[in-house]
């Protein structure tokens, strides 16, 4: 794959509410041990959240940086209160690599560098330019793109680094009301931090029960899992530099280690792993999550399209 | 134009014949979109096409109304000439703005046509001060449409602070999720409200009969289940029932509809400049009624009359009979 830009490994944002140390020992354990090349912190989905983690915040970027790894601080999707304003001015004072998931970060950072998160609408060609204009760097595909989208987009991109999501849970939805509160008869203004409980998401399944979402705060997430092994070549050669990571605790008794699923992807875009291997080896770690692969077949999300029945 | 009163009265037209109705009951402007999808309302039998749109806007002016044209979706790759297009017909036919949303679109109308007002589309959902003001720079927005996420209070302290008019949503249905990047439909039917421009399209609606429920699903997806007699709703994503813990629940929504027609005092009070009824995929009859009652409400405000009596009347109107404020009361989060 020679005339291929190398392909980067990006850990996405940590959706989830996890305790501050267990969110710690996490990321030091990525900054030791993945081969990922591209970490984004930052919190994404809820503004309460963050005071927990911003003191050991400088720890980890501090790990991360040490193991060589870019770090890159992802914005709140949704900004609405002048705290959430301070915070983004802040973030753009500090000279941090920024993701804006969120039009208003591009206007604070006014025409420097930033990477367009996945939050922002980019659909098109048009945008794209626009985008650059403003300054991107690297462009996010927004989820439910689907494989020929994709490829006209980094095609078009003339920073060539296009990234796509691979793997994880996928961000379907975002609110102002907090459907975790709801979920257990509160309201988001006293939540009692009740995402904490449900570090891989809260399930929310049909009434026959089969999954469908699951909830995480203000934010709806696929339930199924995004597995995008087999399509990682198709990718490349469509243009895609940078490989997207959700990290997620897994649903089994013993979790799922985020480290051997990066292993599993980065064989595999190395050419060291045969994808249908490798995505039978990931779906044995994932239990009875459903992997997902829809939109990028043009399809609904939730499908999944197994490797040999793909065109 | 007609003198505003109160507040500019924003209606859905689906059709010309709404459009009509709209302007006839009192609107004071009609917002509407191409046969297509290049807005968000692109479901059979509805919108306008050029002809229809030039004769419907005719007919509006005639009676000093104004009117909008809606291409607030998001140009797919490698099609943006279709979403270019719709800008320069609506330009072309006359209308008094265009509400967009996605940044290219935009971009394109603000350098093709200076001096046709643009709205940003809820679809942008900008929700604050920055974000808004970054749209007006870049584009020059006359208008926002703000996203139904924000309470009264903040809706002030929100207009105060930026340089362009502001559109609230008044009457209606209405999602919970911040609009122009919800993927629940996309996600369960392929369907996309961002991109097709529309929301759980009715080619993917199934009842299905099951010991002696009725079963409301998305295509092979469960969205909600009905004993006798008890009423039923669209199964809408965002307004289904679904199991947590187990327990189920309309975990996001209940099938409500907005009516903020006791709150117009304070939404002008907050400085609000325009209300918007939601709609443009409901019947003539539907819309004549809306209008007609939200005419009736503002000039009572504007003359200083207490409410009239088709305030009441509106709450039949709403969707499955029940109405919320949503977002505008405080406690709703």
């Amino acid at each position: 794959m020679s005339e291929h830009p190398p392909a980067r490994l990006t850990l996405g944002p940590l959706m989830h509410h996890w305790p501050a140390e267990r969110r710690r020992d996490f990321y030091f354990r990525i900054a030791d041990e993945a081969p990922v090349d591209s970490v984004c912190l930052g919190e994404v989905v809820c503004s309460k959240r963050e005071p927990f983690f911003a003191e050991q915040m400088p720890a980890v970027i501090d790990r991360l940086r040490a193991a060589g790894k870019e770090v890159v601080i992802s914005t709140l999707s949704l900004i609405t209160t002048e705290r959430e304003l301070a915070a983004i001015g802040e973030l753009a004072a500090s000279g941090l690599p920024v993701e804006a998931n969120d039009v208003t970060a591009i206007r604070v950072l006014a025409g420097r560098p930033f990477i367009a998160g996945p939050l922002i609408n980019l659909f098109n060609e048009a945008t794209l330019d626009f985008l650059v204009r403003a300054g991107a760097v690297r462009v996010n595909m927004p989820v439910e793109l689907s494989l020929p989208s994709i490829g006209v987009l980094a095609a078009h991109n003339p920073t060539g680094q296009t990234e796509m999501a691979v793997f994880g849970r996928q961000g379907l939805a975002l609110s102002m009301r907090c459907y975790h509160a709801r979920a257990y008869g509160l309201h988001k203004d006293s939540c009692q931090y009740v995402c904490e409980r449900d570090p891989d998401g809260l399930p929310a399944d049909q009434l026959d029960g089969r999954g469908l979402l699951a909830v995480n705060g203000t934010q709806t997430l696929s339930h199924g899992y995004l597995v995008a092994l087999a399509e990682l070549d198709a990718l490349r050669r469509l243009g895609v530099s940078h490989f997207r990571l959700a990290p997620q605790a897994g649903v089994t008794a013993e979790g799922l280690d985020m480290v051997r699923v990066a292993a599993l992807y980065r064989q595999v875009l190395d050419g060291a792993a045969d994808p249908a291997a490798a995505e039978a080896a990931l779906l044995a770690m994932l239990g009875p999550v459903a992997p997902i692969n829809g939109f990028l077949h043009g399809r609904e999300g939730m499908a999944w399209v197994p490797a040999g029945t793909m065109h | 134009m007609r003198p505003i009163r109160y507040l500019e009265l924003v209606c859905p037209a689906g059709t010309p014949a709404a459009l009509r109705t709209a302007v006839d009951a009192g609107a004071d402007t009609v917002y509407c979109g191409f046969r297509d999808a290049t807005n968000a309302r692109n479901y059979p039998g509805l919108n306008f096409d050029v002809d229809d749109l030039r004769a419907g806007i005719a007919y509006a002016h005639q009676h000093g109304r104004r009117v909008l044209v809606a291409v607030n979706t998001f140009p797919r790759a490698g099609e943006t000439a279709i979403w270019h297009r719709a800008v320069d017909n609506a330009a072309a036919c006359g209308a008094d703005a265009v509400i967009l949303a996605d940044l290219g679109v935009l971009d394109y109308a603000a350098r093709e046509h200076p001096t046709l007002r643009r709205h940003l589309s809820v679809q942008a959902a900008a929700a604050n001060p920055l974000a808004i003001d970054f749209y007006r720079a870049q584009f020059g927005i006359s208008r926002v449409v703000l996203p139904r996420v924000l309470a009264v209070a903040e809706v002030a302290a929100l207009v105060a602070r930026i340089g362009v008019e502001a559109e609230v949503f008044a009457f209606g249905s209405l999602g919970t999720m911040v609009e122009g990047r919800c993927y629940l439909s996309s996600y369960i039917t392929g369907r996309s409200p961002s991109s097709d421009g529309v929301c759980a399209p009715a080619e993917h609606v199934a009842y299905r009969e099951q010991d002696g429920k009725l079963f409301a699903c998305l295509g092979d997806t469960v969205m909600n289940c009905f004993g006798p007699g008890e009423a039923r709703s669209y199964p809408t994503p965002c307004k289904g029932r679904l199991v947590t813990n187990g327990e189920p629940s309309y975990l996001f929504e209940e099938p409500v509809g907005l009516n903020a027609s006791a709150i117009l005092p304070q939404l002008k009070d907050a400085g609000v400049t325009a209300l918007k009824i939601e709609g443009r995929q409901r019947g003539r009859a539907y819309v004549g009624q809306v209008v007609a009652a939200f005419r009736a409400i503002l000039d009572a405000l504007a003359d200083g009359r207490p409410p009239p009596p088709e305030a009441a009347q509106l709450h039949a109107l709403t969707e499955g009979g029940q109405e919320t404020l949503s977002a505008y009361r405080s406690g709703w989060r």
